[in-house]
């Protein structure tokens, strides 16, 4: 080698190449690298013996522990179920106004219907059920479908406006769209309908649209506005507002209304968890 | 060996001319990639705080401009940094001019950047083949490969007409970058295209293999791209700039064999808990365990090589730089093993908290060894005395390094947190939260994680402006840092 020379700093000999002014020291490797180098291949190869890890050529190591992750899955799952086994078995037995009256049924329903409305409702009717645009909040006592447990049970398990048979539909006519009411009528009906709830704009232009209202209005939604829960016409006599209550949205809804849709949860849940479910909705502000 | 051959010591042959003008363009296309690639993080981690962001068009919706992000900072940025430094330290360290010459040099450069403006343009327009961090679609690959081909060639080109006896260590790491990414690129963009002059194309493999190609591919562009690549970086300019022999080249030769031969194997770690089969689960985590020392072996050597001049990290805004990405790449070169392990992945897997192992490497190593050999490389490049201002280099680094803490922790609180939440179960074995409770949870996290990003953006901003007045030719009025001599004479 061409000029091995000392570092005076550390010692050590240089390995006498050069590059652009780059010189190498010739220190050894620092041992505690080398054995935690060595640790570290002796735990792999021990783990390769207790876990799967080598193919073969129509296998693979299975390993001494036994393990798979999908064993470790059934096995996890098996458990959940043994636990739960007992509940499921009383929950079946029982209606939702049994499990409503039973204290020690109730709490693990709420529980329950809480960790399944956190999954499933959430992301419509907002955490807590409280409710966004076009999706009815669950937390007032407001229902549109009705709000007793068994009407919660029915509206959860077969849905609103989906393709099942047994869905709850309602369909509100485009008054607008399909020329039944002219502009100027929409505008008028408009005014009465924000009325009911004390927030017309124009007080004669209310007065004005009520005819039209119990003419085209009243058959579903009521002459008094406290709407109808068999077809799904929510009251117009109240603050509350599926979508927008402001002059410019109940205009947009008669003149070409939208209607929202919920799936039909019995086709995706068992019967025992849409029992929690129900009994968690009821309870979150106004179950009936 | 037989010295008389060799030109070497007395006989040294009068210096070979280098082409530096491309290396000049590696480094501006570098600093300006890099400032477009700080931007679009910036912009998507906001974004994930206030989703109004996405504005409602498809052009500027997270899942388009993700991609855009880490392109421009790995490929874009990271890429032309690589190819640029690799370029400039194998001509020196070989005393031998590119091979293929200007031309050659010129053809790799803009055709790099022509890879890099139709994968970003093609993001934005919505044509991907899904495979994060190869999302361009296969005339976009064909395209890469031919520039690929070339960069290689001149690489090894030069390596062959070297003057020098050995190859320098940081040659063997670029070597290993640019031989492996070849092999990783075409293996896991293997794809049929649907029609000759359409875009979209479908991946030869399905399924779980998919998968598994996927983060071979995955893991080995961190393991060779901004691991070997950026090591290649790190062996030159620190030693360069430390003025200090390599600490072991003992060290050197284990960890580039330990590393290049257990990193290959490391991917299926990516895939725990899926439907890869539990052998390859096991393989890819003892392998990532196995990594460790060989990883840390690069960072002994790197810091070590600081013996006798550790000083200089009190005098020397861009040793600074250099040392510190060297800290942080020992940092998540420990993270990702442990991350690796079943259960600790089992926790870890799909939360932010992967997320900030990431930049941890991202904006610690790879981002500061490249400002570090950046701020090297313009005052030589352009042959000026010094930098404009060693004060706002050392303003970008306290700047940055106080981004990237803000980013890191923020990321370990938000993904711990996220994943304690995912698995949390009540009394009764229901759920504790839900999925949309865990993302309510996270959004402060978020937008310190941006702010983060902000002061990162925002350093190396700095970086620009310094560098433009040092190519001007202006240097700061400004107290000068004290030498070790100085503060020794003053007691």
């Amino acid at each position: 080698m061409a000029s091995v020379e000392k570092d005076h700093v550390s010692g050590q000999d240089t390995t006498g190449h050069e590059w652009d002014g780059i010189k190498e020291l010739n220190t050894p490797i620092p041992k505690w690298w080398v054995y935690v180098f060595f640790a570290c291949i002796l735990w792999s190869v021990g783990y390769w013996f207790v876990y799967p890890a080598w193919p073969t050529l129509n296998s693979y190591t299975k390993g001494a522990f036994g393990y798979s992750s999908r064993g470790q899955l059934v096995g996890e799952m098996e458990k959940a179920r043994e636990a739960r086994a007992s509940w499921e078995g009383r929950f079946t037995n029982a209606s939702v106004e049994e499990i409503a009256a039973d204290r020690e049924l109730l709490t693990y329903a709420m529980a329950g219907g809480r960790a399944l409305f956190g999954e499933n409702c959430a992301p419509c009717h907002g955490a807590g059920g409280v409710g966004a645009f076009g999706y009815p909040a669950l937390v007032d006592d407001q229902w549109i479908w009705g709000g007793s447990l068994e009407d919660i049970q029915y509206t959860i398990t077969h849905g609103v406006r989906n393709e099942t048979d047994e869905a709850r539909i309602g369909e509100m006519p485009a008054f607008g769209r399909d020329g039944i009411l002219s502009t100027q009528e929409i505008n008028l009906v408009a005014e009465y309908v924000l009325s009911l709830s004390g927030n017309a704009t124009d007080a004669a232009a209310a007065r004005n649209g009520e005819e039209i209202y119990l003419e085209n209005c009243a058959a579903c939604h009521m002459d008094d506005g406290s709407g109808m829960r068999e077809l799904g016409a929510p009251p117009l006599n109240n603050n509350l507002w599926l979508f927008n209550g402001t002059k410019e949205g109940v205009v947009a809804q008669i003149t070409n209304p939208r209607h929202g849709s919920m799936p039909a949860w019995g086709l995706r849940m068992s019967e025992n968890d849409i029992k929690l479910l129900t009994v968690y909705v009821h309870s979150l502000g106004g179950g009936e | 060996m037989t010295q008389a051959t060799m030109a070497h010591g007395a006989q040294r042959a009068a210096a070979p001319v280098y082409y530096e003008d491309v290396i000049k363009k590696f480094v501006l296309a570098a600093t300006f990639w890099g400032i477009v690639g700080f931007l679009a993080g910036v912009y998507i981690a906001f974004q994930l705080a206030y989703p109004v962001l996405n504005l409602g068009l498809e052009w500027t919706s997270f899942g388009r401009l993700r991609p855009v992000h880490t392109s421009a900072v790995i490929f874009a940025f990271g890429g032309n940094v690589l190819i640029g430094t690799s370029f400039y330290v194998v001509q020196r360290t070989c005393r031998a001019s590119l091979f293929g010459g200007r031309g050659l040099a010129n053809f790799i450069f803009w055709g790099y950047q022509l890879f890099i403006v139709l994968a970003a343009l093609s993001y934005v327009l919505g044509y991907t083949d899904g495979k994060e961090y190869a999302e361009p679609e296969w005339i976009v690959d064909l395209w890469l490969t031919i520039v690929w081909v070339a960069y290689i060639t001149a690489f090894v080109g030069t390596l062959l007409k070297r003057e020098e006896p050995h190859i320098y260590v940081a040659n063997w790491f670029y070597l290993g970058f640019m031989v492996t990414v070849a092999m990783l690129h075409l293996g896991n963009n293997l794809a049929v295209p649907v029609s000759l002059f359409g875009m979209k194309s479908y991946g030869l493999f399905s399924g779980v293999q998919d998968a598994l190609i996927q983060w071979w591919y995955g893991h080995n562009a961190v393991g060779f791209f901004l691991t070997a690549g950026f090591l290649g970086i790190m062996y030159y300019f620190i030693p360069k700039r430390a003025n200090r022999p390599v600490y072991s080249y003992r060290l050197s030769i284990v960890h580039f064999w330990a590393l290049i031969f257990l990193y290959i194997w490391a991917g299926p770690h990516h895939l725990h808990y899926t439907a890869l089969p539990d052998w390859a689960q096991t393989l890819g985590m003892t392998f990532s365990v196995m990594l460790w020392m060989p990883s840390w072996g690069g960072m002994i050597n790197g810091l070590m090589t600081l013996s006798g001049a550790w000083d200089k990290l009190r005098t020397d805004p861009v040793m600074r730089f250099l040392v510190t990405a060297v800290a942080f790449y020992g940092m998540a070169t420990f993270e990702g093993p442990m991350m690796s392990i079943k259960s600790v992945n089992s926790l870890s897997h799909y939360t932010d908290w992967t997320v900030g192992h990431v930049h941890s490497g991202a904006l610690g190593w790879v981002a500061f060894i490249s400002f570090g050999a950046l701020y090297y490389l313009v005052p030589v490049l352009w042959k000026r005395k010094s930098l404009y201002s060693m004060r706002l280099v050392s303003l970008h680094f306290w700047i940055a390094t106080l981004g990237i803490l803000l980013y890191i922790t923020a990321m370990w609180i938000s993904g711990i947190m996220q994943g304690l939440m995912w698995r949390a179960y009540d009394e009764y074995g229901f759920l504790q939260y839900s999925f949309i409770e865990t993302v309510e949870a996270m959004h402060p996290y978020y937008v310190i994680r941006g702010i983060g990003g902000v002061l990162f953006l925002a350093g190396a901003l700095v970086m620009v402006y310094n560098f433009f007045r040092t190519i001007r030719g202006d240097v700061r009025k400004e107290a000068p840092y004290e030498t070790t001599a100085a503060v020794a004479a003053r007691g």
